[in-house]
């Protein structure tokens, strides 16, 4: 059962995002992207972590994507004439780097650890609840990095507001 | 699971630093517009401070935040280099901010947090922390990039930045899920002694190594991702490119030697084969492209570029002395790289930046002592003794030639005589050519006493390299 769903998952996750990077209007891109948020959570669900799964609909699909949305809906982006003149250089390569990707990971190990095993064994996570154990490894664990993530968001707020906002400068701004 | 005091006090540079940024975007509303310069002295009692707190915890070896952070001499000295570097870039930029008119206070705050980021990154000892402290190095970078909001140049520089930034970050990010996949673990330590258990031979580290080479590869732009580096450099903010190409490559090495030689040592022989492969190339195009430049900073930019490839090899050895030769490196270019973009600020051309090379014409004449300043910089950009250049490739190839790279060597001793060229044709025009009077030269105090430090400190660590070489070995005593 494990598996099948997991197919399943996987099929859809691997071809929305082949979608999201190959359709020419930014707002079928964006819905297909919104698919694969969705299963993805999917597979969250499948490994025990109904928090994350969560997590991942609300900010990713919730927050993220529909702002995404306004933005191309707002600037009216117009939907491209067609592909990058270096198209088929750049699916080549890619091409050649996705075979040579499967074939090492093929031979290293990860297939004998395949349907994931992780959700069998009734974790500690299992036990206490989700919620309670990313709270917990977030606050003791690691915390350290946990503060010093707030540190990039802090940064990237104000960075937002600097580069954005309309008069910051004064009168040099006029210049141009 | 519980916190001590000794968790906090190790990690009290970093607080420091993060504390003050966030003060300076507090305090920034109330403090009048043409007296700015006041959050410029914050930010250098912020890294003075951390700078007194390093010293203090300076041989202690410790690992902390359950084995998230370690604090060792190791990534202090690189702490002491990114203090310098942060501190000297924040005097550069006093002027230049007010003449540039991008007089904002949070340019002060980006300043300290990238320097936090790049600390977390030296002393990080789990792979998420190196990933966040690069995070938090880069974002503020992204944004000081394209700071001059209003040329289109710098723009470029910043959305080129983001863009490729971000796209190898996601890169480094797919080599530490591998990682993870493979051990179960993101801690270095915890990986190095797995891959001892490890049967040789399975493929996938080598996917995660390669993955992680073209992650860092391109924070510290070694070839073929350097692409980024010349219009970054150009498009930014003079003093942004100074700190990204000092601090930046300086954290970036750092972080990338923890990782290669600790965590991966046991793999080392296959990075250390695609490693030579980078260096060679690295050196080969960054001296010859540089040749044909005619905008300093593009020309900083390929010299930078070149020396990651010197840098490399100290790496690439990856011996007690391959790694105090990396340290000597980065310190010394530290001082002779701030030096050399200090005198490119100091000029301007009908009210813009003159930034390219021959503006420099009959520099001597005009300010004599700024003239001898950038041929100190330039000399020891070359390598040429008794400058502090001299020392640090010395070392570098010394450790090459003992791990048996002879030919390594000789190589870029080769392509360190055809640097001679782009570096002494600044001098010769500084020094031959006819003064062009469109070109201004302005001479803050801060920035002035930044270029005596520089100069100064280039000589004596050329003529005298005792104190700084121990200084840099007796951190790597303690090196696991």
């Amino acid at each position: 059962m494990t598996l099948i769903l997991f197919s399943y998952f996987a099929a859809v996750i691997v071809a929305t995002a082949i979608g999201v990077i190959a359709s020419r209007k930014p707002v079928n891109s964006a819905l297909a992207l919104l698919v694969m948020f969705f299963h993805v959570a999917g597979l969250f669900v499948l490994l025990d972590a109904e928090f994350i799964a969560a997590v991942q609909i609300i900010v990713y699909a919730g927050a993220i994507l529909v702002l995404y949305l306004f933005v191309v809906m707002l600037l009216n982006v117009r939907a491209e004439e067609g592909y990058h003149r270096q198209f088929v250089v750049g699916l080549v390569v890619g091409l050649a780097i996705l075979i040579e990707a499967v074939l090492i990971l093929s031979r290293s190990g990860f297939a004998d650890r395949f349907p994931p095993t992780v959700s069998l064994a009734p974790s500690a996570a299992a036990i206490q609840g989700n919620t309670e154990a990313i709270g917990r490894a977030l606050y003791t664990t690691y915390l350290f990095p946990f503060e010093v993530a707030s540190l990039i968001l802090l940064v990237a707020m104000i960075g937002a507001i600097i580069l954005a906002k309309k008069g910051i400068f004064g009168k040099e701004e006029r210049r141009k | 699971m519980n916190f001590s005091v000794t968790d906090i006090g190790a990690v009290l540079p970093e607080i420091i630093v993060a504390a003050y940024a966030c003060a300076i975007l507090l305090i920034e509303p109330f403090i009048p517009k043409d007296r700015r310069n006041i959050l410029a002295f914050f930010g250098l009692a912020a890294l003075g401070l951390a700078f007194y707190a390093t010293v203090n915890l300076m041989w202690t070896d410790l690992s902390v935040m359950n084995g998230m952070f370690i604090l060792d001499p190791f990534g202090n000295f690189f702490k002491l280099i990114l203090y310098v570097a942060a501190a000297m870039t924040i005097l550069l930029s006093i002027g230049y901010l007010k003449r540039e008119g991008i007089d904002l206070g949070e340019y002060y705050a980006f300043i300290l947090f990238a320097a936090c980021g790049m600390m977390v990154m030296v002393s990080a000892s789990d792979l998420i922390t190196v990933f966040l402290g690069l995070e938090l190095a880069s974002i503020p970078f992204y944004i000081l990039a394209g700071f001059k909001r209003f040329e289109a140049k710098s723009l470029e520089a910043s959305a080129k930045y983001f863009i490729l930034g971000s796209f190898s970050s996601g890169i480094l990010l797919f080599g530490i899920s591998l990682l993870y996949g493979l051990s179960g673990t993101t801690n270095l330590e915890a990986l190095a002694q797995h891959l001892r258990g490890e049967e040789i031979g399975n493929p996938a580290w080598i996917l995660a190594m390669i993955l992680l080479i073209v992650g860092f590869g391109f924070k510290v732009a070694v070839v073929p991702f350097h692409m980024w580096a010349p219009d970054v450099y150009e498009g930014a903010p003079t003093p942004v490119t100074a700190f990204l190409s000092v601090g930046s490559k300086a954290a970036s090495f750092a972080v990338f030697l923890r990782v290669f030689v600790e965590a991966l040592g046991g793999i080392q022989s296959d990075w250390r084969l695609l490693l030579i492969l980078l260096a060679v190339v690295t050196i080969v195009l960054g001296n010859v492209v540089a040749l044909v430049q005619t905008n300093i900073k593009r020309m900083l930019a390929y010299s930078s570029i070149a020396h990651a490839g010197y840098a490399v090899i100290g790496l690439i050895v990856g011996d007690r002395l391959g790694i105090v030769s990396l340290m000597v490196y980065m310190g010394v270019y530290a001082f002779m790289t701030l030096g050399a973009f200090g005198v490119v600020m100091l000029l301007r051309r009908g009210g813009v930046e003159g930034d390219e090379i021959a503006d420099f014409a009959g520099l001597a004449r005009k300010n004599r002592l700024a003239a001898f300043a950038m041929l100190i910089f330039m000399f020891s950009l070359t390598g040429i003794p008794p400058t502090a250049g001299f020392i640090a490739k010395f070392y570098i190839f010394m450790a090459a030639v003992n791990a048996g790279l002879t030919w390594l060597v000789v190589l870029a001793v080769i392509f360190t005589a055809v640097s001679a060229y782009f570096y002494l044709k600044v001098v010769m025009v500084m020094y031959m050519k006819e003064p062009d009077e469109n070109v201004q030269m302005v001479a803050p105090s801060a920035a002035v006493m930044v270029l005596a430090v520089a100069a100064a400190a280039v000589l004596l660590i050329g003529i005298y390299p005792g104190p700084f070489l121990d200084l840099a070995q007796n951190a790597v005593l303690q090196f696991r």
